[in-house]
């Protein structure tokens, strides 16, 4: 039940921020998490669930260099 | 000023709503006679299509009603290989339909023929009770020349498939529209005429072509990997998809591959032919994003090989293809 | 590490059978598009588990969902992948067609400034999800709370992923790791796992929904489980970038504001106790009657959903699959989601 994606903090209005995913703006509510503009937020249904510090290309570089070979 | 009953009655009302708006737009000899049905000089095979438009809002980001009705039905015809040449359109309003908004719609749908080529030959127009809806039905001729035959049952092995450019635009604008998500994204719909008409006047030997319309790229596919009783297999990474749809369609839990578009078709050509007719769609306006997507094989179904080199049935869109949660 | 190294690794595992559950519908997805069982050894099994709360949710449930859509002066209010689970009288798709009121939400919160705009309706809100979801229906209740907005009610059919892991730990033997559901962890956190691995010595691997993300987690899987006699099962956090150890502390709080938990009934599993989330007495006149919501349609005694959904069996040895039960006339909730076990095999055949 899951589909929660990352965008990025455009502004903050009180408990309401504008989020961008690739050029489409949504409003979300932030009240779960404490985040800043220009922070990436992973948002569910409308609601920000969690503060993403790193982005995608390099979560999957750490990712990978904390496995240990098999 | 609303549409009220008094328009579809066949009076006085409907006489000036003939003149004001139709007959302003829609002039033509065929047309003008104002008789009940059109005559015209036809010879050769026809192709011969019907579709009817019910989308709203009626007025949308790239285009309108209007627009998407001459696209639609001029598209099925050249999918077949013709030359579209005329068109009726049929009309049902809702009571309280504003005036202007159907002038606007009626305006555009002229200028979309003219620049397609056609002639809309025939009209009616109904008014029922309701909110200010508006629905429009279309048919449409087209002549197809001697020795022509494009068919979805057409496919052999090696063959290639191109994609004219990206997926899932105009479904992803009139969501967008629908569920107050803000973007850019603006309805693909378009007459694919001087992508086809490029491609037979090059003598590029075109065996199928498709729109990619409801049901999306995935639908299309496996009609003509079943009428063709082959397999074809999709490359992901080759799948031309605008990021800022890709980004609506993440945040709904929607696939482009199963998202319609209104200006966008694949052709299906040998492996030989496959450059050439490439570099001949990217020449044109609305081809600029086109690619090589898939490739056709002997066996059934279609599949797609996975970024990461996996594979994976692609089926056809079961249900409404709603947006998402789980 | 590259992730074709662990591909090929694998790829060419050839030990004993080892086989993974997976309790999120979204991770069953990411599976299916990105091909993973392709690229994997056949000696590697994956199976979906219980983990798409709309899949689960029982008749009575759809069948109340559609009393208020049919209602005077009620509308539902819905997200996607309710429409097509049928009820007794059948799905929310189908009865749209006779008059329901059904209307599609991206977010819950959008549900409150209908309520302001529209006073004189009742907007009832279908309430179905995980740990991932209930804190925005939390946040939902509390701004209509605020707002003095009285015209909405929740119609709750909440679950908690824990109780069922437990159930499936309790009740199955043979599934020997998990793959973590990544955003119900970023609810929940990661150690939460850390009991359940330790009484059943199975290894939790909590992943995000990249292709990337899986392929660790299996590997992660397979590695623990060959080393399984020198090391005790561990539970390892693999989306650090998402999932704190802890959870979100915040959303916890919301979600026990407002909510408490009690019995749930799983399409397919039967009741498991304390699964549920339901809305507190104190603010009752926001639920729309969500308690006791258990009763689902006799499902066919062939129906071997309950099998398939905890891995006993593959879709295609249940007596129903592909004839009776199928994507457009579904029985079980492995067939309802075109993502679950049932559907996934039904388009691979």
């Amino acid at each position: 039940m899951c589909v929660a994606i990352p965008g990025k903090i455009l502004s903050i209005d009180g408990m309401k921020a504008k989020v961008d995913f690739s050029g489409n703006t949504v409003d979300v509510n932030i009240g779960l998490i404490d985040a800043k503009v220009g922070e990436y937020v992973l948002v569910h249904a409308g609601c920000a669930i969690e503060v993403m510090p790193k982005d995608k290309a390099e979560e999957l570089i750490e990712l990978f260099e904390d496995l240990e070979a098999l | 000023m609303k549409i009220n009953m008094s328009h579809g009655s066949g009076g006085k009302a409907s006489a000036e709503l003939m003149k004001d708006i139709f007959g302003k737009y829609f002039s033509n000899e065929v047309l003008n006679k104002m008789e009940d049905a059109a005559v015209l000089e036809l010879s050769g095979r026809i192709a011969y299509s019907t579709d009817s438009f019910v989308v709203t809002p009626v007025i949308f980001k790239g285009g309108d009603i209007g627009k998407l009705c001459v696209c639609g039905t001029v598209n099925d015809l050249l999918m077949m290989g013709a030359e579209p040449k005329y068109i009726t359109a049929g009309f049902i309003l809702e009571e309280g339909l504003e005036i202007s908004e159907l002038d606007q719609i009626v305006a555009s749908m002229a200028k979309t023929a003219k620049e397609a080529g056609v002639q809309i030959v025939a009209g009616d127009t109904k008014v029922v009770e309701g909110k200010g809806g508006l629905y429009i039905n279309t048919s449409g001729i087209g002549i197809i020349p001697k020795g022509r035959n494009i068919s979805a049952a057409n496919c052999r092995e090696g063959d290639l498939v191109l994609l004219s450019g990206n997926l899932g635009d105009h479904h992803a604008c009139i969501l967008s529209a629908r569920m107050g998500i803000e973007n850019n994204i603006k309805s693909d719909c378009a007459c694919l005429n001087s992508i086809v008409k490029s491609l037979f006047d090059n003598g590029i030997a075109v065996k199928t072509m498709r729109d990619v319309t409801r049901g999306g790229l995935g639908t299309v596919l496996n009609e003509i990997a079943e009428a063709s009783q082959c397999s074809i297999e999709i490359r992901e990474e080759a799948l031309p998809v605008n990021p800022e749809v890709k980004g609506f369609c993440d945040i709904l839990g929607l696939d482009p591959l199963y998202m319609g578009n209104e200006g966008k078709m694949i052709t299906v050509v040998s492996s030989a032919d496959a450059e050439r007719a490439l570099k001949l769609i990217k020449d044109t306006p609305h081809g600029k994003d086109a690619a090589i997507i898939a490739k056709v094989s002997a066996g059934k179904g279609v599949m797609m090989k996975t970024r990461l080199g996996g594979s994976r049935i692609v089926d056809v869109l079961y249900g409404e293809g709603l947006p998402r949660i789980c | 590490m590259k992730v074709e190294n662990i591909i090929n690794c694998l790829k060419e595992y050839d030990g004993p059978e080892i086989r993974i559950m997976e309790v999120c519908g979204t991770h069953t997805a990411s599976i299916f598009k990105s091909g993973i069982r392709s690229l994997i050894s056949s000696k590697i099994r994956l199976i979906s588990g219980p983990g798409c709360p709309v899949c689960v949710t029982p008749a009575a449930y759809i069948d109340q969902c559609i009393c208020y859509a049919m209602k005077e002066n009620h509308v539902l209010v819905t997200f996607g992948d309710m429409m097509k689970v049928p009820g007794e009288k059948g799905s929310l798709s189908q009865v749209r067609g006779e008059g329901a009121k059904v209307e599609l939400m991206y977010s819950p919160m959008e549900v409150v400034e209908k309520a302001k705009k529209n006073p004189n309706t009742t907007y009832v809100i279908a309430a179905v999800g995980f740990e991932t979801t209930v804190p925005a229906y939390a946040l939902t209740m509390e701004e209509a709370i605020q707002a003095g907005v009285k015209n909405i009610k929740l119609l709750t059919a909440l679950k908690t992923v824990m109780p069922a892991l437990k159930w499936i730990c309790e009740n199955e033997q043979g599934i020997d790791g998990f793959i973590g559901p990544g955003h119900v962890s970023v609810i929940i956190g990661s150690e939460v796992y850390e009991s359940l691995a330790e009484r059943y010595q199975r290894p939790f691997v909590v992943a995000g929904f990249e292709p990337e993300h899986i392929l660790v987690a299996i590997y992660d899987i397979v590695g623990q489980i060959s080393k399984h006699s020198e090391h005790d099962a561990e539970v390892h956090n693999r989306y650090k970038n998402a999932v704190k150890a802890e959870g979100n502390k915040k959303a916890q709080e919301i979600i026990s504001r407002y909510f408490e938990p009690g019995k749930a009934m799983w399409r397919g599993l039967g009741i498991i106790e304390d699964s549920g989330l339901y809305i507190k007495e104190e603010y009752r006149e926001y639920d729309g009657g969500s308690r006791g919501l258990d009763r689902d349609i006799e499902l066919p005694e062939s129906c071997r959903c309950g099998d398939v959904i905890i891995g006993r069996i593959n879709p295609n040895e249940c007596p129903m699959f592909g004839t009776a039960c199928n994507p457009t006339n579904p029985y079980g909730p492995c067939m309802v989601s075109s993502e679950g076990a049932c559907g996934i095999w039904y388009r691979n055949r």
